[in-house]
């Protein structure tokens, strides 16, 4: 930290500042704001993204493809290092290389790899495996419907589902990761079951014909509907994203900068940079020099350290991250889920299977016999804590403290986006090591979604229930039997871990940082939504921070003081008149 | 008994002491903004308005304490403990008789025994504590560059401490303003810097 010649660059005014114009305004004040026309910076190149390669004009893809890997096949007739690329990115394997814990009840004391694909338990649908043909139609292949996939067949690698431009390639939401086929298909596939609505099959001709850099769609696909639905787990990607306004994002502003996501998540090799599990997302907070090696994740890539012209603002940026201020509220537009009661699945709510409700005058689902009841938020403040890029999970098969209360692992609820007792246990999926000390650390703004999920109360574990009918447990899946025993029972089996036979619901949060959008500068937090008694950071301890801590003794004798001061002068002045007159 | 005239404040004597009172009443009034959120600047305007007085305050100090040592003016704050009893006994019961003031104000002991202990703390203690804790506690961002292992909520404490200190201070200095021959004669001779005295046995 260069700090010493900024200390003197700060304290330069002081030759300037006469003694007369005191009351003149600050240096510090900002200047008019920026007309929030079109930017200057605006990247036109960005759409549509260009290329040396009309792949319409290509021979080999002049055919009426059967099915994924076949034009996959096709794609690789060129492009020979493309799958090989893909299979070592968490895209493929959906296990984070570097992200390694010592799981002892697993592998013996030695540490391994996780990810999605193995050992991690969240609380919306809990845990991948047994449920594959569901989850996988998020994976960046095709045909992961069980333990058995060929995570070595090139051929399975999906091209399309980054890279088309139709639009209109969708892969099936329960077919592990295909999309619907003609040949199976003619007619189109039912989705939702038993809804009537039918999905239509693909053309993946025009669909591989069409094939350009990934678009914000193409991400958004996954990414926008993780969680099984828009806006369920992030509380800061949704549909939204596809055409934002300035508001909403000022770096993808579709008429504005129109960023696509790898202007931050920058790629090489089919790598993208981002975030994995306990891996942080960048290593320094520090302005990045373009065609270096690092990413430019961080705000500060581009940024820098010092971007406000106030400089009393530029000295928050040790303590608080740019999101804290700069993502005023979650999920702007569109609803967020916040609270996932499993324990209510199962049976009926009020006689009703499905119940529908309304957040801000968007539908939503609050209650869902497959799945439980439901609270969602949108536009709402999110909950802030110290974050330094890392975060510890709670895995299958790690031992829980089921007797610790919400409260005593300091999670408190989030008002009405949840129904945390704070008197009950509580377990963390997810947590931050770090705190004020941590120089790494910063405040962020985060979204916690809070629930209830099955446990073993016994060997004190979070289950991994089988809840998709898929394999030879089919009936036993919740979704089928909406019987909890049946579905943890072929769930654990399925990852080969010890269930007593009992479980039991308990409290759990996830915390999902918010990165994305990132609100125009005027939209940015003022002073006292943190600076204050109830204000933002009320629940946020440890530190002092002007206008919301204050000492009572020492505002208290204080306060005594100036009331003696004040009470002996009227006293002795009015002592002073009683004794003139008495003369 | 014969009156007569005394040049009692200096011209940089008086702008000194006006632009320092203007200068802590708007730095108390955006300080205690800042801690109890009045709402009289609201609270960014007050930060920095609070940084800039703090800026031209300590400008005025340094003047102020060049001023007092070449002219030799810092001596008018050496303590006169032995009429310190008398002084107390004149404000807890002369004043109320009409005796006069026991000590005589001339050029070069203006200051009664009691004013010379009270501004002599307010010098050595008050405002340097004030200066000292507010500047730490505005850079508190460079503290690591400079090696300062403090915390700030002490700092932030020790400044309101003294912050609350000051306007006791102040509340008392601005009665005691009124103790003269008339109430404003003494605001008076601070403002014109001159001051009718009693060839005898003056009082103020």
């Amino acid at each position: 930290m260069k700090r010493n010649a900024s200390l003197l660059a700060r304290m330069a005014p002081l030759g300037l500042l006469a003694l007369i114009p005191l009351l003149a305004a600050s240096p510090g004040e900002p200047g008019k704001k920026a007309s929030p026309g079109v930017s200057p910076w605006a990247d036109k190149a960005e759409k549509p993204p260009s290329s040396t390669a009309d792949h319409s004009k290509f021979k080999i893809l002049q055919q009426d493809f059967p099915d994924g890997p076949s034009v996959t096949k096709a794609c690789l007739t060129c492009h020979t290092e493309a799958a090989k690329q893909i299979m070592k990115t968490s895209h493929w394997t959906w296990i984070c290389p570097k992200a390694r814990r010592e799981m002892g009840l697993l592998k013996d004391g030695h540490d391994v790899p996780y990810g999605k694909a193995e050992f991690i338990i969240n609380n919306f649908c809990i845990s991948l495996p047994s449920n594959e043909p569901r989850c996988t139609s998020c994976h960046a292949g095709y045909g992961w419907a069980d333990k058995t996939f060929d995570f070595k067949n090139q051929y399975l690698v999906d091209c399309l589902v980054c890279h088309d431009q139709t639009g209109k390639y969708k892969k099936f939401p329960a077919g592990a990761g295909h999309p619907v086929y003609k040949k199976d298909y003619p007619n189109g596939r039912e989705w939702p079951p038993k809804s009537g609505k039918m999905m239509p099959p693909v053309d993946l001709g025009a669909s591989a014909r069409s094939v350009g850099k990934p678009t914000r769609r193409n991400c958004g696909t996954c990414h926008f509907f993780g969680g099984g639905g828009e806006g369920v787990k992030h509380g800061d990607m949704d549909m939204t994203l596809l055409e934002p306004g300035r508001t909403l994002d000022v770096h993808m502003e579709a008429k504005g900068l129109n960023f696509r996501c790898q202007k931050c998540h920058t790629t090489k090799d089919h790598k993208i940079a981002g975030r994995c599990f306990e891996i942080p997302a960048y290593k320094e907070r520090d302005f990045v020099i373009r065609g270096l090696e690092a990413n430019l994740l961080a705000c500060e890539s581009c940024h820098g350290k010092a971007p406000h012209k106030y400089q009393k603002i530029n000295d928050h940026t040790d303590k608080v991250s740019c999101q804290a201020c700069h993502i005023p509220t979650l999920a702007r537009e569109h609803p967020t889920k916040m609270w996932w009661d499993w324990s209510k699945a199962g049976k009926p709510m009020n006689g009703k299977k499905v119940i529908e409700g309304e957040v801000k005058g968007r539908k939503v689902h609050t209650f869902h016999i497959k799945k439980g009841e439901f609270i969602w938020a949108m536009d709402e403040p999110p909950e802030y804590l110290w974050y330094n890029g890392t975060m510890r999970f709670t895995l299958m098969g790690d031992k829980v403290d089921d007797t610790k209360t919400a409260e005593e692992v300091c999670i408190y609820g989030h008002g009405k986006f949840d129904k945390l007792d704070p008197k009950k246990p509580m377990v963390r999926i997810n947590w931050c090591e770090t705190g004020y000390d941590d120089p790494k650390a910063r405040i962020y703004p985060v979204k916690i979604h809070r629930g209830k999920q099955p446990y073993d109360p016994v060997n004190k574990t979070l289950v991994v229930p089988k809840l998709f009918p898929c394999g030879p447990d089919k009936k036993d899946a919740f979704w089928k039997s909406f019987d909890w025993g049946k579905a943890i029972t072929a769930g654990m089996r399925y990852v080969d871990q010890p269930y007593s036979g009992k479980y039991k619901f308990i409290q759990t949060c996830m915390i999902w940082p918010l990165d994305h959008m990132v609100a125009p500068k005027e939209m940015a937090l003022s002073c006292t939504e943190c600076h204050a008694g109830n204000g933002r950071l009320a629940k946020l301890k440890g530190f002092y921070m002007p206008g919301r801590d204050k000492s009572s003794l020492v505002d208290g004798i204080g306060l005594i003081m100036v009331l003696l001061a004040l009470v002996g002068s009227l006293g002795h002045g009015l002592l002073r008149l009683v004794f003139r007159a008495k003369g | 008994m014969a009156k007569k005239k005394i040049r009692l404040y200096k011209r940089f004597e008086r702008f000194w002491h006006w632009v320092q009172a203007l200068l802590v009443i708007l730095l108390a009034l955006t300080g205690f903004d800042i801690h109890y959120h009045l709402g009289i600047f609201g609270y960014r305007q007050a930060v920095e308005l609070h940084g800039t007085f703090a800026w031209a305050f300590v400008i005025l100090v340094v003047f102020a304490v060049f001023w007092h040592f070449t002219t030799g003016e810092w001596r008018q704050y050496i303590p006169q403990w032995s009429q310190v009893p008398a002084m107390i006994r004149y404000y807890t019961s002369g004043i109320f008789k009409g005796e006069p003031h026991p000590t005589k104000k001339t050029e070069i002991s203006k200051l009664n025994p009691l004013q010379r202990l009270a501004y002599a703390g307010l010098k050595i203690v008050i405002i340097p504590v004030m200066v000292v804790s507010g500047f730490l506690y505005y850079y508190y961002n460079d503290w690591p560059s400079l090696g300062i292992h403090l915390k700030l909520g002490s700092v932030a404490k020790i400044h309101t401490f003294f912050a609350f200190l000051f306007v006791a201070f102040l509340v008392g200095h601005l009665y005691l303003t009124t103790t003269g021959e008339t109430i404003f004669s003494n605001i008076k001779a601070m403002i014109t810097g001159w001051e009718e005295v009693e060839e005898e046995e003056a009082e103020g």
